[in-house]
């Protein structure tokens, strides 16, 4: 899966779990919890969950510091998905 | 029930409890006694919880040892003496009196985990002011009710948080006369009406002297929640410092040489009394990070600095279970002593997994805004029950408690479930809620003050957390007012009605979840849906409703009240029971 599909997908996971979130404009460097008002880890466990949904992929707990920024969820996910 | 007991072996490396024999020391105790511990103001003038954090050790030997260590999210540290802290808290005392901050107004700090906020909690108690603390995640609605109630002359802020919350609020807070920005000057210097907090300490002098100060003056005010109504601002006053001084060595066993972590925000009344108070009285080495939860950051923390004594919260623990007691094996955590917990009760599993992970059991306690100080706890040298909040303080005197024939009936059996209640007398008491006094009398019935929560008693005595005996939420550890979130949802021109309940949820414990009713010929559809989470979300923050179910009519009694008990038991598939006050019923 090419990378645009793929950010496509993380974007709409994330606009579901932060309902308020400007998700258009975000720094694909900087950490998420850093760029969105009151991203907490509830809402980061419901972005995990929804990545999990989307692409049918057991994202385990000790991989979750490899999506705290937009690039690295979308180089953690090309890496998982081509490796299946 | 059926977990093991965990004993505590004897002879353990480390040194020993502070709190070795508990029946000796409760039938021991007097807080008359325990109040020599205490130094006091020079001269006789009295006490304040500054001078007991910091300047009693600022002017002995103590006074280069390590106070706090600050970790910046960023991967600064920075470093404050008990020296350094007691010079900066004095330069924000002068610059408080400088802007003319009068003794028993009220300092707001809306902050992160940064330096300014420690610095400005202990400047305000210098100078005679009130500190209040509001949680960084709340949105702009929680902090104008707070700030409003709470009556704020002074708020030190970040220049973010201000652009976001506060700018937009201003002219609803009259009684605001200064904000001090933390953070780069920049940014301050491009908002009006701000200070700039560094320029601030800057132009005031590094000695100031601690006008005299009651034990019953108020110090502290600190914001919680009830079902009804706006938020309760609990007041606390300096004598309070006391129980702050003697749980920090009884319930968390510091000791001087310690190095202590608490990692509660001092947004909640946790990180305040066991954040900045108690490891400071104890003059031991505090740690305080700045960034959010992170398994690997956090066992890095505990390593790199030999964390002796931890002390955190359920929803946390729950997420390094999550992430396995493989992730510790790669740390050095020989350090580590004691493990304590705090927010909601500890289950039983999560007590367990730490003595796995850890080869420390969590010893998980009880206390509540309210009660200012830990109050039940489960102690070094005293076997743990998992799952159970432990036996109360000495100098507390605690009982299960019913309601009968307009009195209170004090349950002796064991076993049985009750409310918890709390003989009053002990000094961090809170001694009123900011002009509520009918609220606060309420709180108290023959003798007791009634702490709303339910509990049991068993025949070692050793108490048990059963459940709230209202409808407050607690999410992550944080108590949610259902009031106050349906409050907001009803601001949408969209939603009628609104209930609020907290439904289970496995890490944070509970979540807010709301049922909306909307206003004929709305459409309800998912874009509604998520245009409502969105829009409590920017005015509530943290406290938002993290699900939305729409409804065509809610439960409510012949007065007009909306059953949340029963909007809660159908969602939760539990017995209805009494059903006598129900008019209208839900329609979906």
């Amino acid at each position: 899966m090419s990378d645009t599909p793929i950010r496509d997908t993380v974007l709409r996971a994330l606009g579901e779990a932060v309902p308020d979130a400007d998700v258009g404009h975000l720094d694909p460097d900087r950490r998420l919890r850093d760029q969105l008002d009151y991203f907490d880890s509830i809402d980061f466990l419901n972005f995990v969950e929804g990545l999990h949904k989307a692409f049918n992929l057991d994202i385990p707990e000790r991989d979750y510091p490899q999506l705290a920024t937009l690039a690295g969820c979308i180089d953690y996910l090309q890496t998982r998905l081509a490796a299946r | 029930m059926g977990w093991p007991v965990i004993e505590k072996p004897r002879g353990l490396a480390g040194p020993a409890p502070n709190l070795a024999d508990y029946a000796a020391a409760r039938a021991g105790f007097s807080w008359e006694a325990a109040r020599r511990e205490l130094d006091g103001l020079p001269g006789g003038a009295g006490l304040n919880i500054a001078h007991e954090a910091v300047d009693r050790h600022a002017a002995g030997p103590r006074r280069e040892h390590l106070a706090l260590r600050w970790l910046g999210a960023d991967g600064r540290v920075e470093d404050f003496s008990y020296g350094r802290l007691a010079a900066l808290s004095n330069r924000f005392a002068n610059a408080l009196q400088a802007l003319g901050v009068r003794r028993g107004e009220r300092v707001f700090v809306l902050t992160g985990r940064i330096p300014a906020l420690y610095i400005a909690a202990l400047g305000s108690w210098k100078a005679g002011a009130v500190f209040c603390p509001l949680f960084s995640a709340f949105g702009p609605e929680p902090i104008l009710a707070r700030m409003g109630i709470g009556d704020a002359r002074v708020l030190v802020t970040t220049a973010p948080q201000y652009r976001l919350k506060i700018a937009g609020l201003r002219e609803r807070l009259p009684g605001l006369r200064h904000v001090l920005l933390a953070g780069a000057r920049d940014e301050a210097s491009a908002l009006p009406g701000t200070l700039d907090f560094q320029a601030a300490l800057d132009g005031a002098a590094d000695t100031f002297t601690i006008a005299p100060t009651e034990p019953e003056d108020w110090a502290l005010l600190h914001f919680t929640s009830g079902t009804t109504g706006r938020p309760k601002g609990a007041i606390h006053v300096h004598g309070a410092v006391l129980v702050h001084h003697l749980t920090g060595r009884y319930a968390l066993d510091l000791h001087p040489d310690d190095v202590f972590w608490c990692t509660a925000d001092p947004g909640w009344v946790t990180g305040t009394s066991y954040g900045i108070i108690a490891p400071l009285c104890s003059g031991v080495t505090s740690i305080v990070d700045q960034d959010e939860f992170d398994a690997e950051r956090w066992y890095h923390i505990l390593a790199a600095q030999r964390v002796n004594v931890w002390y955190t919260a359920p929803t946390a623990i729950r997420m390094l279970m999550k992430v396995g007691t493989e992730a510790v094996r790669g740390h050095d955590l020989a350090s580590l002593r004691f493990l304590a917990s705090v927010g909601e009760p500890l289950n039983p599993e999560a007590v367990v997994w730490g003595n796995e992970a850890f080869g420390r059991p969590f010893h998980d306690n009880w206390w509540q805004t309210e009660t200012g100080g830990i109050m039940i706890a489960n102690y070094a040298a005293m076997p743990i029950k998992p799952g159970s909040m432990g036996r109360p303080l000495p100098g507390v005197e605690a009982a299960i408690v019913r309601h009968r024939d307009g009195g209170l009936e004090v349950v002796d059996a064991p076993d049985t479930q009750g409310e918890l209640a709390l003989r009053p007398g002990w000094p961090s008491m809170f001694r009123g809620y900011l002009n509520e006094d009918e609220r606060y009398r309420r709180c108290f019935a023959d003798g007791w003050y009634l702490t709303g929560d339910l509990a049991r008693r068993d025949a070692d005595g050793y108490y048990w957390f059963v459940g709230r005996a209202d409808d407050v939420i607690k999410s992550a550890g944080h108590l949610i007012g259902p009031f106050e979130v349906e409050s907001a949802l009803m601001e949408h021109p969209a939603v009628a009605e609104a209930g609020v309940i907290g439904v289970p949820e496995p890490v944070a414990g509970e979540v807010v979840k709301a049922f909306v009713v909307l206003r004929p010929g709305v459409v309800q559809d998912e874009a509604l849906r998520r245009g409502l989470l969105g829009f409590a979300r920017k005015r509530l923050g943290a406290v938002a409703p993290r699900e939305i179910d729409f409804r065509a009519a809610l439960p409510k009694t012949r007065s007009g009240k909306i059953m949340r008990r029963l909007l809660k038991a159908r969602e939760l598939g539990l017995p209805e029971g009494d059903l006598s006050t129900l008019e209208e019923d839900e329609r979906r």
